[in-house]
């Protein structure tokens, strides 16, 4: 998942000139010590029930008071996201389930807190962010008896309060989502810049980052269609699958005579399918109104840029250095991979340290994936051994062992490693003579190279690189064999 | 919520109305009582409509009856409740959670 820009297109491409459009609402946990507005623990895992409090729990008379460090999170993502922070308020959304214990969320509701930001994707396709506001997690409810494991048809449910309360943010896209490939793109990407900011930890598969995926079809140029919400999308690689699974279905209704109902729908992951949750026959009626224990937030000017000015440079602008760095395209696989990895840094002081940068990306791509951000091998010794492949003292085979070599052993000299593996370089006239050698034994090699049968070359470097003990480089090896033909 | 009504009609409150919201609130009214909260809530609809009559546009929408804003808490775990003692005071605890019946209701 790591760099859903450079993996082959899945993208579906719908019969007979349909179109997905797609929008996603992401919640992601904020990464706070205590709930939003409680000062219970927010801590994934622990035992049901432990970390709840009388605002938790919606007791009488409890009153919530805003999480600073929430807010300047909030704040931090918003930004990121290029959205206007406002001054904002706080609703009650009125709904009865059992893992809320109060009968009501509190949310943002017509004035939420980051509004009118964008994300850029690969091809340089920008998705709209209408907002990004906060509100509070749910406990969780377990359902028991009946058939299914799900709520229709259980006896009861056993009910866990300890989320409840936890600072989210959900992050909504407008519909400027065309395909799964995009979706895939603006998920992935969305959390590497909360990995970046600081603001979640991001584990799709502990809940604490989820998506909705809104999806409708329509032909090219028409109004929007009827969207279904999938819910229950707990993967990257379900995104995708989730979005293309439902538009087919869609479309397949359409074409058939039918209409899409607006409802919501559950992903089966294992069945690869989405099925009916519910209808949403009356649009739903939460009763918003105003929270009357809270007070206007109003982050102001001050504040807003002071955090603006501590953000750490973000996922596309630092794979854009990498790029100038490395002369390597920004969408590619390993600048993704580097980045994402937290290792640019790392080829910065390879570059500064007189390496070759194009060859550390390699490298590190290839050598470093336990590494993390600051890997054990010191830059100095990683700039001196692209500076032997570079200039011939080494191949890129022989190259290659020796980068193993100072991976396994937390670093080391490469000219040291080197010297003991004995690749000591072979100087052009000695691998000419082995050129030579070679052309004289596989004549009929020879021959067929001459006549423009690129294929035979393989025979006459496998000879030379046999007679040189693996130590004439490949690359020196070609050019010769090339310029002797062209005599 | 829908936004602030600029309508200078007074919306009429009908026994639908009421038996819509009541069922929103999980409320179980009888027919008097349906007919009973109907006659109250027009009269204090009514009211509003008085206050809708007013020339009021000099007047800045307020969000929030206090002049104060921004109360904040510093992000510090203070401990909670004792699940125990909590779910002593449950009708059915099980399991160190809270065992209710299953709800038809909607997911946020």
């Amino acid at each position: 998942m790591s760099n859903a820009s450079s993996a082959p297109s899945h993208a579906t491409i719908l019969p007979n000139g349909w179109e997905m459009v797609i929008g996603l609402e992401v919640h992601v946990e904020l990464d706070t010590k205590t709930k939003l507005f409680s000062a219970s623990p927010n801590h994934f895992g622990d035992e049901p029930n432990t970390n709840i409090d009388p605002v938790t729990l919606g007791l009488p008379g409890a009153l919530p008071v805003i999480n600073r460090r929430a807010v300047e999170l909030a704040i931090r993502l918003g930004l990121a996201l290029n959205c206007t922070v406002q001054a904002s308020t706080f609703h009650r959304k009125n709904y009865f389930y059992q893992d809320l214990a109060k009968a009501y969320q509190i949310t943002q509701y017509d004035q939420p807190i980051n509004i009118d930001g964008f994300m850029m994707l690969p091809g340089d396709v920008r998705i709209g962010i209408e907002r990004a506001h906060l509100e509070e997690d749910t406990g969780k409810s377990t359902h028991f008896g009946g058939t299914s494991g799900r709520i229709h048809g259980s006896d009861y449910s056993l009910v866990d309060f300890n989320r409840a309360g936890v600072p989210l943010v959900e992050i909504v896209s407008r519909p400027d989502i065309r395909n799964a490939d995009q979706a895939r793109q603006y998920v992935s990407e969305l959390r590497s810049i909360l990995l970046a900011v600081g603001a979640s930890d991001a584990k799709m598969e502990e809940g604490s980052m989820r998506c909705d995926v809104n999806v409708s079809v329509r032909k090219a140029g028409e109004p929007f269609g009827t969207r279904c919400e999938i819910k229950n999308v707990n993967s990257i690689r379900a995104v995708g699958k989730a979005i293309d699974y439902e538009a087919r279905r869609q479309v397949d209704v359409l074409e058939s005579g039918g209409t899409i109902r607006q409802e919501t729908r559950h992903w089966d992951d294992s069945e690869g399918r989405t099925h009916t949750l519910r209808v949403k026959e009356d649009a739903d009626d939460y009763r918003y109104f105003l929270e009357p224990d809270l007070v206007l937030l109003d982050p102001g000017t001050e504040w807003v840029e002071t955090i603006r000015a501590s953000l750490p440079m973000l996922p596309a602008a630092r794979r854009a250095r990498l790029s100038q760095l490395t002369g390597t395209d920004k969408e590619s696989e390993a600048v993704y991979v580097i980045v994402e990895r937290g290792q640019d840094d790392y080829v910065q002081l390879v570059a500064d340290a007189g390496g070759e940068p194009a060859r550390a990306l390699v490298y590190v791509q290839q050598a470093f994936a336990e590494e993390g951000a600051t890997p054990a091998v010191s830059a100095a010794h990683l700039a001196a051994l692209t500076q032997m492949e570079r200039d011939a003292k080494v191949t890129a085979t022989q190259a290659k062992t020796i980068l193993a070599e100072m991976v396994a052993n937390g670093g080391g000299d490469p000219a040291a490693i080197a010297a003991a593996k004995g690749f000591e370089a072979l100087d052009t006239s000695a691998v000419e003579a082995m050129v030579d050698a070679a052309i004289a034994q596989q004549a009929d090699a020879w021959a067929k190279y001459c006549a423009g049968e690129e294929k035979a070359m393989g025979a006459l470097v496998g000879a030379i690189m046999k007679a040189s003990q693996g130590k004439a480089d490949g690359k020196v090896v070609t050019a010769i064999l090339q310029s002797r033909r062209s005599k | 919520m829908s936004p602030p009504s600029d309508a200078k009609t007074t919306p009429k409150i009908t026994a639908q109305v009421v038996a819509k919201v009541a069922h929103l609130a999980r409320l179980d009214l009888t027919e008097a009582e349906l007919a009973l909260m109907t006659t109250q809530l027009t009269g204090m609809l009514d009211h509003f409509g008085d206050i809708d009559k007013l020339d009021l546009s000099a007047v800045t929408p307020m969000a929030q009856p206090f002049p104060i804003k921004n109360v904040y808490r510093e992000d510090v775990v203070v401990p909670g409740l004792d699940r125990q003692e909590v779910l002593d005071n449950a009708p059915a605890p099980q399991d160190g959670r809270f065992r209710v019946p299953p709800s038809n209701g909607s997911e946020s």
